[in-house]
């Protein structure tokens, strides 16, 4: 095993992780760990653009999008992070500018800002143009930018590298330490995949910054690598996650490819038909139509199918019509995804509508931090030195469901916040001790799953969750789709004690990573659907058909789930005995077995189940009509 | 809504399986592998055949070999719709993205060869070491240069302007242009097309003014003159960037210093 000592880690090399980097490897000796080399993170694939109140091309201020990002959260946002988020939006986007970011540009030569889902003038009058926007690679040139900035500042990177496990002072899964103590971090375990070596790096702060967990559906956006590890990691150490239910579906994925077509098609026109031809958001969302937030648009249109007014010989999709618009506004707008569309559907969209259904994109919860992305273990304690940003995090600005391009703005803006916060911490903090031989854990469970001999096939483990998943998770859920759900997800638990892996060597075996990884989504599809269950309204991106309505009375709070011995109460503001004993009487009868993955048999933890207050400051929840 | 699991195999379903549909085919993959810790120092053929569908992508087949064959083929790859430049392979002689090339378009008649792509060190199968690709990147300065206080707002720049590097901005250091490059496989000292291309990327923004110091670099004897016109970067871009054209333009810009 190798040591290595910095006074900040950062895990994870996308927009979050790289913002962070650049702030604080000024300040502070830094290393930011990756399980891919920086260019290929996913935050390259965003499209539209990044919205911010610059006013460049119409009135605009950062209050109506602060209350736009809440009433699209369905007020399950937190009111001072999404303030916070709008009002440095426009520093963000301008940073990024300096920084050499080819933003389009308006006759007068200012960045140009175009239509968005959600995003209004004047609460909810008209759509505004507000995302700042390179073509419809956006995503692409925020990558592309930050990689350089981080170049020309001699960042130091650890490219390939797989962190394994975060190291506490405290063991929080079994439940000894009380509200108020001192729990701090002391760095993290890495894998490195080259080699097959085991890395100690010891850190004052380590902030995640690791994305997404799309992979626990089979019809997504997502890229094969975004496998939720470091939710899991976190929550495997007794970390809490938070509204881990609410996954926002991306109205326009590619038909049965799940590959994303950019909200900005309809930012710039594009129009949803069913199989009538019949433009049927009118129908949905009066005021601003296609361009309504994405959780409305996706149910809207997984109704008109389920209606039998989809399209195709199957009637299993909508249309994205872009026909009505010059082929020269598409090319200069939207070049890259009716590449797409030609390329893996064989469609020419200068003629032909698009076909396109939701796919799994986005995952609102994540990690709990405060507005300086300070991670929270409980409603009150934080974890010392731990700090989390982006996709992994919810602070929560997207409370449950988030606006198109508020995750650019998201990763940009926190994302420096954690950068900040991490460098200032490391400045004053002394090292924490780290556990005796902390790799233990780690080496133990690789050997294990390399010396399995014969047992189950990860991809056949993996494919048969992702399927229960879109089955009974996705757009339209019930108590019983998600019990089924839920004891699916406990027996591929199960299974996954018996997995085996074909490459037993050292070097580059992504064979025994794919098995790991495995592992982070069977616990995080566990907490996705557990959560689900236990929040009986709709809200968001969760909609619930035996709970149509929002019960804010009951659910205005956000979910907050622990990994526990079974029978252990949340920390704090634990759901109340009746309503967890009524998730437990419907999931435990019969062969369920609580518990996941992990170095851990079934049985040895179950999900405990809080909840937290959710911020409010300005906005009072209202009919979210659009 | 509860639904029956459907347990047809593969990852990526066909939206259609009746009017105008491609039914599924048989591809045999030939791929070069190199397993020093199993097979000794000498890279070897292995085929594998696979059922696909008329929508799957090679790395749609690679992936049903590593899922259901053989766990321990290596290759890199990531988003599967070709922009993060992780699974750059050459493909029956072609360099190209897995995740782009589209099984039907291939002849699924005879084998098709895989194999990693030129000029860099295997490290294990398809996998090879990125790092001399990635270091000739950093050396031709990929970040805007300016001087001066910053503005208070943003720079301002035309719409012509942004145009004008526009292409180069596409670039996702696949690597594909660089070892499709006859010149860069016997002198791997060469920058290669993509540190030209991100060169290109900032000579040619109205913002930078570092134009003359990344000249300078490329104006080395492995910088710009070594390239000999072949297209073959042009044509194994998938991006579509025009890279012979961006290096042509870098060229003139060293004679003329105009940029």
């Amino acid at each position: 095993m190798q040591t290595h000592q910095y006074d900040v880690v950062i895990v994870g090399a996308g927009g979050a992780g790289m913002r962070a980097a650049l702030e604080s490897s000024d300040r502070a000796r830094t290393a930011v760990i990756s399980k891919l080399y920086p260019t290929r993170s996913h935050t390259g694939a965003a499209q539209g653009g990044m919205c911010a109140a610059l006013a460049n091309v119409e009135e605009d201020n950062w209050e109506w999008h602060t209350f736009d990002t809440v009433k699209g959260g369905d007020y399950l946002v937190d009111q001072d992070a999404a303030e916070v988020m709008a009002k440095e939006a426009i520093d963000a986007v301008l940073d990024l500018e300096k920084m050499g970011l080819p933003f389009n540009r308006t006759p007068e030569g200012r960045i140009d800002q175009r239509r968005f889902g959600g995003h209004t003038r004047n609460h909810g009058e008209a759509a505004v143009r507000r995302s700042c926007y390179a073509a419809d690679r956006t995503g692409h040139m925020i990558l592309q930018t930050l990689y350089q900035q981080c170049v020309k500042n001699d960042v130091e990177f650890f490219n390939e590298f797989y962190v394994l496990d975060i190291l506490l002072s405290h063991d929080l899964v079994g439940g000894a330490v009380s509200d108020g103590d001192d729990v701090a971090v002391s760095g993290v375990v890495a894998y490195e995949l080259a080699t097959g070596e085991i890395h100690l790096f010891r850190a004052k702060s380590v902030v995640l910054a690791t994305g997404g967990a799309g992979k626990i559906y089979k019809t997504t956006s997502n890229a094969h690598t975004l496998t939720g590890d470091g939710m899991a990691l976190a929550y495997r150490r007794g970390i809490p996650l938070e509204d881990m239910e609410f996954f926002q579906f991306h109205p326009t994925g590619l038909a049965g490819l799940g590959i994303l077509l950019s909200e900005a098609a309809r930012g710039e026109g594009g129009i949803l038909r069913n199989g009538e031809g019949e433009r049927f958001m009118e129908r949905y969302a009066p005021t601003i139509k296609d361009l309504a937030p994405r959780d409305i648009v996706a149910r809207s249109m997984a109704n008109e199918v389920r209606e039998g007014r989809g399209a195709g010989p199957n009637k299993d999709y909508v249309l994205l019509d872009l026909t009505h618009l010059e082929p020269a506004h598409i090319d200069a707008k939207l070049p890259d995804i009716t590449e797409f569309a030609r390329t893996y559907l064989g469609i020419e969209p200068y003629t032909e509508p698009v076909p396109v259904y939701p796919t799994a994109h986005y995952a609102m919860g994540g990690v709990p931090t405060n507005i300086e992305t300070a991670v929270l273990r409980n409603n009150t304690d934080f974890v010392r030195g731990l700090f989390a940003a982006g996709e992994v995090a919810c602070v929560s600005v997207h409370g449950s469901n988030r606006l198109g391009t508020n995750s650019l703005l998201d990763i940009n803006v926190f994302g420096k916040r954690a950068g900040l916060a991490a460098a200032a911490y490391a400045a004053t903090a002394d090292w924490v001790d780290v556990p005796e031989d902390p790799e233990t854990g780690v080496v133990a469970e690789l050997e294990e799953m390399r010396a399995r001999a014969v047992g189950d096939r990860v991809a056949d483990v993996r494919r048969d969750l992702q399927q229960t998943m879109d089955a009974n998770a996705q757009v339209f859920r019930t108590e019983e789709s998600l019990i089924q759900a839920l004891k699916d997800v406990r027996e591929l638990q199960a299974r996954y004690r018996n997995v085996s892996v074909q490459d037993k060597g050292r070097a580059y075996n992504t064979d025994l990573l794919e098995a790991l990884e495995l592992g982070f989504l069977l616990d995080i599809a566990e907490v996705v659907v557990v959560g689900a269950l236990n929040r009986q309204e709709s809200r968001g991106g969760h909609f619930r058909e035996d709970f149509p309505a929002r019960d804010d009375a009951a659910y205005m709070q956000h979910t907050m789930a622990y990994r526990r011995p079974p029978g252990t109460a949340a920390p704090s503001s634990p759901v109340s005995s009746d309503a967890a004993a009524a998730v437990a009487a419907t999931t435990r009868s019969g062969d369920l077995t609580p518990g996941g993955p992990g170095s851990s048999a079934p049985g040895t933890y179950d999900v405990a189940l809080g909840y937290k207050p959710v911020v409010v400051t300005r906005y009072q929840p209202m009919e979210r009509k659009y | 809504m509860t639904t029956q699991l459907d347990d047809s195999p593969g990852t990526s379903s066909t939206p259609d399986t009746k009017v105008g549909a491609i039914p599924s085919f048989d591809v045999t993959l030939k791929i070069r592998r190199y397993t020093p810790e199993t097979h000794g120092d000498e890279a070897y053929w292995q085929e594998f055949t696979v059922t696909v569908h008329g929508t799957d992508r090679l790395l749609d087949a690679l992936h049903k070999v590593k899922w259901d064959l053989d766990g321990s083929l290596t290759f890199r790859r990531s988003c599967a719709h070709g922009v993060c430049g992780s699974d750059a392979m050459r493909i029956n002689g072609r360099n190209r993205l897995a995740c782009k090339t589209l099984l039907k378009d291939l002849n699924p008649s005879k084998p098709i060869t895989v194999e990693p792509i030129k000029g860099l060190p295997v490290i294990k199968d398809l996998v090879v070491d990125m790092e001399p690709f990635f270091a000739s990147y950093r050396e031709i300065m990929p970040f805007l240069i300016t001087t001066g206080n910053e503005p208070t707002k943003e720079r301002l720049q035309s719409a012509a302007e942004r145009e004008r590097f526009d292409d180069t901005t596409k670039c996702i250091l696949c690597a594909a242009c660089t070892s499709s490059c006859p010149v860069f496989w016997t002198d791997g000292q060469y920058f290669g097309p993509a540190a030209i291309v991100n060169a290109h990327r900032f000579i040619f923004d109205s913002r930078d003014e570092g134009g003359t110091q990344r000249l300078e670099i490329l104006n080395d004897k492995e910088g710009v003159w070594r390239c000999r016109t072949t297209f073959n970067c042009t044509e194994a871009c998938p991006r579509g960037i025009e890279v012979t054209k961006a290096i042509k333009e870098v060229k003139r810009a060293m004679i003329t210093r105009a940029f």
